[in-house]
């Protein structure tokens, strides 16, 4: 079924049973994907996937949700029915209304018209990639996480008040985590991943270079001493964090409790006065750019930090009701609505004086370490207390020379953190999650060696 | 009123599927496919939340699809797809083919029908009936989250429940045809305490299979006090310092980090990724020989228990490290085609859209001889981790988990608590390391994310001391 179809169906059966206000967000995928194993195909998967969510709001204008893969004529008429049994529980004390930009013109955007390469091609594709990778240096020795994919979809979203907006995208990507050995040496593992609209944007060469660069260069190393250090974080890390902590820019964890900022918190200053960030979705590199959100409001650029300062929270239709404002284009679908950000993007405000411009991780020759990736963030960060602990790749530099660090973890207050940045790089590096440049903070404690 | 007429029109999983299965199956094996295998899935589900002293959010969720996989040689193609009619599988099938390039047909292939239908579901088919409606649910999380407000200091309570309900038939070109009914139910108490610049955070989630009756017997309010104490008791602790520590890990979810440090190294799909150091150590000790480990699925109601695993075939109970010799490693059909290791009954999915993989089920250290006051008193200073929270382990092996909740052991005993603790290792090294286990194994359910996706599983141990470990802290 297509957007009119399954409008329609669900028209006629809302009356049927007597429901007068509804709306749905709805994906139709088409995926490809696959993995090999030195030349040799693992697995090959493909998919065809449909999912849609479904509201209905009952007498007392109170919300019930039920979401299914079973878009028939039955399935949709079943998910009519069981979302009206849950509307009897919608929340009292937090009603949810249609966006009131359901309606508003959303931003074209041009997606490219890709078709499907087909499975042989890309196996033909990764096989190629995962060779070059494995005679890029004698050490690597396998390549035991990698895929390439193809993904082509559809979003629908349509209400009983008329809205009615859908958008078909595509996106393919490719994943090389190369794994290095060395006699007496512990084995080392790192990669790259790259995105594209389809096969032939992505920048193969680029992703093997990267990955076979990152594994190698952490062959040699040491260990570090358990300590306070002076720190660049990567363009990644530094957007990791930030994305880790985004409650504390998300209106609907604010209300929920599990914020560090507070309903009163736009105005504060909160990060050093050199840096502005902000919410870009509709970023031209932004390779995931979606034109509207969950609740059908459109998608748009919004400051949430502006000289230091807090400058917007990210809203869905209920909290920006609640905050006596409009929602921004970050919502998803439900009964109780989540919120995300879209696409971070760092950069350097026009107050610099407080910055050290001699910090620049390719020419200083001083001491501190670079934190080229963080992980584990979903067990070492605590978004609700505003810290983290988290093992991170990187390097610890002395007098311009560089080191890998064996194993280690870097450890701090996201608040203490973006108050203590002492550089932001002029140059700004597109990640796959989001724009910024290098960031230098004063001082971070190290776990390595005790 | 609403009509409830179009409910009586479900889709059928019964032994009458067996024509079209047979079918789409005999189709596979004629275009030249090694092996052909139909996951079919009915999913219905529902989560509720409670938040303060209200219900905040109430999801139902269904749906229905069919993973179809194809084995030529050892390679497999799988395809997944929301169409369960005969054309949509025949199109999958097709698709799955091509997908392989299967270019020579061996002739000798050939598929004899499925065998008798093992129908597993037979006593489970009134479970939706005897499961609690959404107020019982309702009326149990508020009575939950009421019990968390033992003191002012407490600003956040949630209380959160998950029911899972599957049924799956699998038809393979081997003569497997089964059915099976799943049941999981999750609990979720969540607690933050602030008092001026202090603020802490308590957690447990608890859960069961195959038991509707499982949250009438839930205890909450016991459960509500285990939260409050550990968050109240974290509120005002210190950093802890960084450094090398003998640990205690605690009992129950204390099990995480050999589930992550170590289990995983012993899934087959490690060996074919050529990533765990386990791979050539089959009779070669690996462990402290106080180290005893075990996979299985058969637990009566533990959360990783399954009457028939997502191939078709039952769980066994497998002794994955005995007296620290490996001895087993966690197989599934990929699996022994590829590594030669035999099937355990571990190949598992998280739904159709995900091929199955040899994954965890129940795994826990077997218990020792100890009390855990004997191993607390034979530390002069480390680290008792009474609570553990997530954690990770890279393609080399190496993890790091962090503690919710921790206390210092100085001379023997108990002290202050401490709180940003992070434990970092290598898994051949730390398993070398665990010198003395407790005689209080207990079970904790948990979630496992990996290749086919996130799984019900059941992490455990007795309490198990450490002898030294890599401390992050600030």
């Amino acid at each position: 079924m297509n957007l009119s179809q399954i409008t329609n169906l669900l028209k006629s059966s809302a009356n049927e049973l007597n429901i007068k206000k509804w709306d749905f967000g709805a994906s139709f995928s088409n995926d490809f994907s696959v993995q090999v194993d030195k030349g040799i195909a693992k697995q090959l998967k493909a998919s065809q996937k449909q999912i849609l969510t479904l509201r209905v709001w009952n007498d007392q204008n109170l919300v019930g949700i039920t979401t299914t893969s079973d878009i028939s004529e039955n399935g949709l008429k079943k998910a009519l029915y069981q979302a009206s049994l849950a509307s009897e529980y919608g929340n009292k004390n937090e009603k949810t209304n249609f966006s009131p930009l359901a309606k508003d013109p959303v931003k074209k955007i041009s997606f490219t018209d890709k078709k499907p390469s087909g499975i042989k091609k890309l196996l033909s594709v990764l096989r190629e990639a995962e060779n070059k990778l494995l005679n890029m240096h004698k050490s690597i020795k396998s390549i035991p996480y990698n895929g390439l994919s193809e993904s082509f979809f559809q979003r629908v979203y349509a209400n009983s008040e008329g809205a009615s907006r859908n958008y078909e995208k595509s996106q393919a990507a490719l994943y090389l985590y190369a794994r290095a050995e060395e006699k007496d040496k512990k084995p080392r593992s790192s990669g790259s991943v790259k995105l594209g609209y389809g096969l032939d944007d992505i920048d193969i060469d680029k992703c093997i270079e990267e990955a076979a660069e990152k594994t190698i260069s952490h062959l040699n190393y040491k260990n570090v001493l358990t300590g306070k250090y002076q720190i660049c974080l990567s363009p990644e890390s530094f957007l990791t964090l930030l994305n880790a902590f985004s409650s504390m820019f998300n209106a609907r964890s604010i209300l929920d409790g599990v914020s560090i900022s507070n309903k009163n918190s736009i105005g504060e200053t909160i990060s050093n006065v050199s840096l502005n960030v902000y919410d870009d979705g509709l970023h031209e590199k932004n390779i995931s750019a979606a034109p509207f959100d969950g609740e059908g409001t459109p998608t748009k650029k919004l400051t949430l930090i502006e000289e230091g300062k807090l400058k917007n929270f990210i809203h869905s239709e209920s909290t920006a009701r609640i905050f006596k404002t409009l929602p921004t284009g970050h919502a998803g679908l439900g009964s109780k609505v989540s919120v995300s950000p879209d696409w971070l993007v760092v950069e350097r405000s026009e107050k610099t004086s407080s910055l050290n411009f001699d910090l620049n991780h390719e020419t200083y020759m001083g001491n501190f370490i670079y934190v080229e990736e963080l992980n584990a963030i979903h067990a070492g960060v605590k978004s609700s207390q505003g810290s983290f602990s988290l093992p991170f790749d990187g390097w610890i530099y002395k007098e311009g020379k560089k080191i890998s660090i064996e194993s280690a973890t870097v450890a701090g207050d996201i608040r203490q953190l973006l108050k203590d940045i002492i550089n932001i790089e002029d140059k700004k590096i597109v990640t796959t999650s989001g724009v910024s440049p290098h960031i230098w903070i004063k001082e971070l404690s190290v776990t390595g060696d005790a | 009123m609403l009509s409830t007429e179009y409910l009586k029109k479900e889709i059928n999983f019964e032994e009458s599927n067996r024509v079209l299965l047979e079918e789409v199956i005999s189709y596979g094996i004629s275009l030249g496919a090694d092996f052909v295998e139909i996951f079919l899935e009915n999913t219905d589900n529902i989560s509720v939340l409670v938040e303060e002293d209200f219900i905040t959010n109430v999801s139902p969720s269904f749906g229905r699809g069919a993973g179809i996989r194809i084995f030529k040689d050892s390679r497999d193609g799988f395809v997944s797809t929301n169409d369960l009619s005969k054309e949509g599988l025949l199109k999958s099938v097709i698709q799955a083919v091509e997908m392989l390039d299967i270019s020579e047909i061996k002739r000798n292939n050939s598929f004899d029908g499925l065998e008798e239908l093992r129908d597993y579901s037979d006593i489970k088919n009134n479970w939706l009936n005897q499961l609690p409606i959404i107020s019982e649910i309702g009326e149990k999380l508020l009575l939950s989250t009421k019990s968390l407000k033992k003191d002012d200091k407490v600003k956040v309570r949630k209380g959160s429940y998950a029911r899972n309900w599957q049924q799956v038939l699998i038809a393979s070109s081997d003569g497997t045809f089964a059915k099976d009914i799943r049941l999981h139910q999750t609990v979720g108490l969540n607690l933050i305490a602030t008092d001026k610049q202090y603020r802490s955070s308590g957690s447990r989630r608890f859960g069961s299979s195959d038991n509707p009756q499982d949250l009438y017997n839930w205890d909450h309010e016991k459960a509500a006090h285990e939260v409050f104490e550990s968050s109240m008791n974290m509120l005002y602790a210190d950093y802890v310092e960084a450094g090398q520590k003998p640990v205690v890990l605690a009992n129950k979810f204390g099990g995480v980090i050999f589930h992550e440090a170590c289990g995983h190294l012993l899934e087959t799909t490690q060996i074919e990724r050529g990533t765990t150091p386990f791979a050539d150590k089959l009779n070669k000790k690996i462990a402290h020989e106080s180290v005893t480990a075990i996979d299985e699925g058969i637990s009566e109601g533990s959360f990783g228990s399954l009457s028939v695993d997502d191939e078709g075939m039952e769980p066994e109970k497998s002794t994955l490290i005995q007296n620290g010799i490996l001895k087993k490693f966690i197989s599934d059909r990929a699996g022994e085609l590829r590594t030669g290791h035999r099937r355990t009954g571990s190949g598992r999915r998280q739904n159709y859209s995900f091929a199955a993989a040899s994954r965890m089920r129940n795994t826990y250290i077997a218990k020792g001889e100890y009390t855990k006051d004997e191993l607390i008193s034979s530390i002069d200073n480390g680290l008792y981790c009474k609570s553990m929270g997530g954690g990770s382990v890279g393609a080399t092996g190496q993890f790091n988990f962090a503690v919710e909740e921790g206390y210092l052991i100085k001379n023997g005993k108990l002290t202050k608590p401490v709180k940003g603790a992070t434990l970092i290792g290598e898994a051949t090294e730390v398993m070398t390391k665990i010198s003395m286990c407790g005689n209080d194994l207990a079970l904790a359910p948990g979630f496992c994310g990996s290749i086919s996706g996130s799984v019900n599983v059941t992490v455990g141990q007795p309490h198990i001391k450490v002898d030294s470990i890599t401390i992050g802290g600030r």
